[in-house]
């Protein structure tokens, strides 16, 4: 058993610590979601891999059929995936308003704004 | 029908139905109607449910009637039933006081999405505290994490846009890490019935991914809690979040995330695996002194009062967390009594901060000066708040700092019930920052034109202040509570 029979593990950790990556690294509002999203994707990758046995059919009893794969982890990652799209939908909608109040995406540039105006509340 | 079995389900179905049905009758007065409703409904059920547990033991139900661990079963003891009276307490009293606070600080056609996010909310807190499986509360977590989203960029200013934004990535970090813990936690055992988790772990308890698990879930549930360092979405979502928000979330959502920590702790890895095979209770210990100290001395320096309060509940957090680091009895009474005892306390600031910011239009300090003149009511509500904060004597919150000195001392260190009585110390100085431009201060045009706000703000902060005083006075209910939750917590996996 070599590290590369269980791939699915790797790639998991990849897209998991690049979708990170790009939360922490990007100042862009977009990419930051883009981001985060891979890493939630890492996780469904997580789950449906291992519930997949291989030669193993979907779990309905029949003649012929021994092995079965489980179906509980597809189910939960359903609702993963539901999840997943509301907070995009969600962040997608803040970042609009964002744009709308601030006129930038740019985290820095929004941050400078944020920092000329508590000066001129200051003074 | 009404013998109280189906209470449990009652709880968390009653607020998500009447979401929708607030956004189907479109009404703000209506929808503050039913939200009111569904909050009162749910202090009834969360005190129905906690004497039957105090005559019981544990109630579980099972969804459905699937029985559990093939169907999702919430299952009840002393621990979550008494966070659920925090959260029926808070919901109820915060409901009334979003009348006045809603018109004035959220725009007129949102009034109604308020109301159905505000349901949603106490819906998935509610879910949280009283499901038994491990996935249910992970969707539970985000339909609340994803209601208070949008609670928080509902504010006119837009800062709270940013805030929000931050606190959803902030947030969903949080969330994913702790679907990962779960999901090894499944792969190891090949269920999600916490209970039936604990009794699988059996073997493999010090398997490399149970305790990857350990640490993801961990790391996941202090995003969630804001454990100091993993706070910096606080004090902007709740420095920015209309103030009927900042008064729920500041009392709840921090709260029921340390209880799944406390779940995931004692009634899944239990006691041994998390305490004694790991450095848990160190990791713990260390970083809710540096919470205490730093969170308390970076409270002292805000301008913003509603941010001043925010570090100050990153600060409290660290109190609670330190008494569970111990793992005892008393530490673990202690932390759950101040969970209790810090979110009625801190619930009442809030919303006393957003009577003033009615008036005042602002939370800045600088702008309250002389303030105690024309609002004598309401200052003094926040020095008996700040003097809980503080831990002053014949409030709640000396009831729970009593608990965890004594728990330090009874640990041996005599350095952490030092530092305990030091950081209450630096809490003096934050509460003093607005004692003396408040009271001290001659008053500014602009403040001693003011009147004291609407009684409909000052009553339910009020009541909520008066929990706070009556549980500091006469603590042996929430003592005797508390004390159950940590015997339950402490017995182990089930």
């Amino acid at each position: 058993m070599s590290a590369l029979d269980h791939y699915s593990y790797w790639v998991t950790i990849f897209l998991l610590v690049a979708g990170l990556f790009i939360v922490i690294a990007r100042g862009n509002f977009i990419k930051k979601l883009i981001g985060l999203s891979i890493f939630q994707t890492s996780v469904y990758l997580l789950y449906i891999a291992p519930g997949k046995l291989i030669g193993g059919t979907a779990p309905i009893v029949g003649a012929g059929f021994q092995v079965y794969s489980n179906p509980l982890p597809h189910v939960l990652i359903l609702t993963a995936i539901v999840v997943g799209i509301a907070t995009l939908a969600l962040g997608l909608a803040l970042v609009v308003r964002i744009r709308e109040a601030y006129g930038s995406i740019e985290e820095d540039e929004i941050l400078r704004a944020e920092q000329s105006a508590a000066r001129d509340d200051a003074t | 029908m009404i013998d109280g079995t189906h209470l449990p389900v009652l709880q968390v179905v009653v607020p998500l139905l009447c979401a929708p049905l607030i956004v189907l009758v479109r009404g703000g007065r209506i929808g503050w109607a039913i939200a009111t409703a569904a909050s009162v409904f749910f202090l009834a059920s969360s005190l129905a449910i906690l004497l039957e547990v105090q005559r019981v033991g544990v109630i579980s139900y099972a969804i459905g009637s699937w029985p559990p661990p093939w169907g999702i079963e919430y299952r009840i003891d002393a621990a979550n039933a008494f966070m659920l009276v925090l959260l029926g307490l808070v919901a109820s009293v915060v409901a009334p006081y979003a009348w006045a606070s809603v018109r004035a600080e959220i725009p007129r056609d949102n009034h109604y999405l308020f109301y159905a996010l505000y349901c949603l909310a106490l819906a998935g807190l509610g879910g949280i505290a009283v499901t038994g499986d491990a996935f249910n509360l992970f969707v539970f977590l985000e339909i609340s994490s994803l209601a208070s989203y949008v609670l928080i960029a509902l504010d006119r200013d837009r800062r709270a846009l940013l805030a929000a934004y931050q606190y959803l990535i902030l947030g969903t970090i949080g969330a994913t890490f702790i679907v990962i813990g779960v999901g090894l936690l499944y792969l190891m055992t090949g269920t999600l019935n916490l209970a039936d988790i604990a009794s699988r772990l059996g073997d493999v308890r010090q398997a490399r991914p149970v305790l990857a698990a350990l640490a993801f879930l961990t790391v996941g549930i202090s995003l969630k809690a804001a454990l100091f360092p993993l706070h910096m979405w606080l004090p902007g979502a709740y420095a920015h979040a209309p103030s009927a928000v900042s008064a729920l979330l500041a009392a709840t959502a921090t709260k029921v995330s340390v209880y799944v920590l406390l779940r995931f702790y004692f009634s899944v890895f239990g006691t041994t695996a998390v305490f004694a095979a790991m450095p848990m209770g160190d990791v713990l210990l260390a970083l809710s002194i540096a919470a205490m100290i730093v969170a308390s001395a970076a409270a002292a320096f805000q301008t913003d009062l509603k941010r001043l309060l925010a570090y100050s509940s990153v600060a409290q957090i660290g109190y609670i967390t330190l008494g569970v680091s111990f793992a005892t009895a008393t530490g673990l009474t202690g932390g759950i009594v101040h969970l209790f005892n810090h979110g009625v306390t801190k619930g009442a600031l809030f919303m006393l901060v957003g009577a003033i910011a009615f008036r005042l239009g602002s939370s800045r300090i600088d702008r309250m000066a002389g303030l105690a003149r024309s609002m004598p009511l309401t200052c003094a509500g926040i020095v008996v708040g700040g003097l809980g904060l503080i831990g002053v004597p014949g409030t709640a919150g000396f009831v729970s700092k009593w608990y965890l000195v004594l728990a330090a001392i009874e640990a041996g260190s005599w350095v952490i019930a030092f530092v305990v009585v030091a950081s209450s110390l630096i809490a003096v100085a934050y509460v003093w920052r607005f004692v003396e431009v408040a009271y001290f201060r001659p008053p500014s045009e602009e403040t001693a034109r003011l009147k004291e706000p609407p009684a409909a703000l000052l009553v339910p902060a009020g009541v909520l202040l008066a929990a706070s005083v009556y549980f500091g006075v006469e603590p042996s209910l929430t003592l005797g509570a508390a004390y159950g939750a940590a015997e339950a917590l402490l017995a182990g996996p089930r």
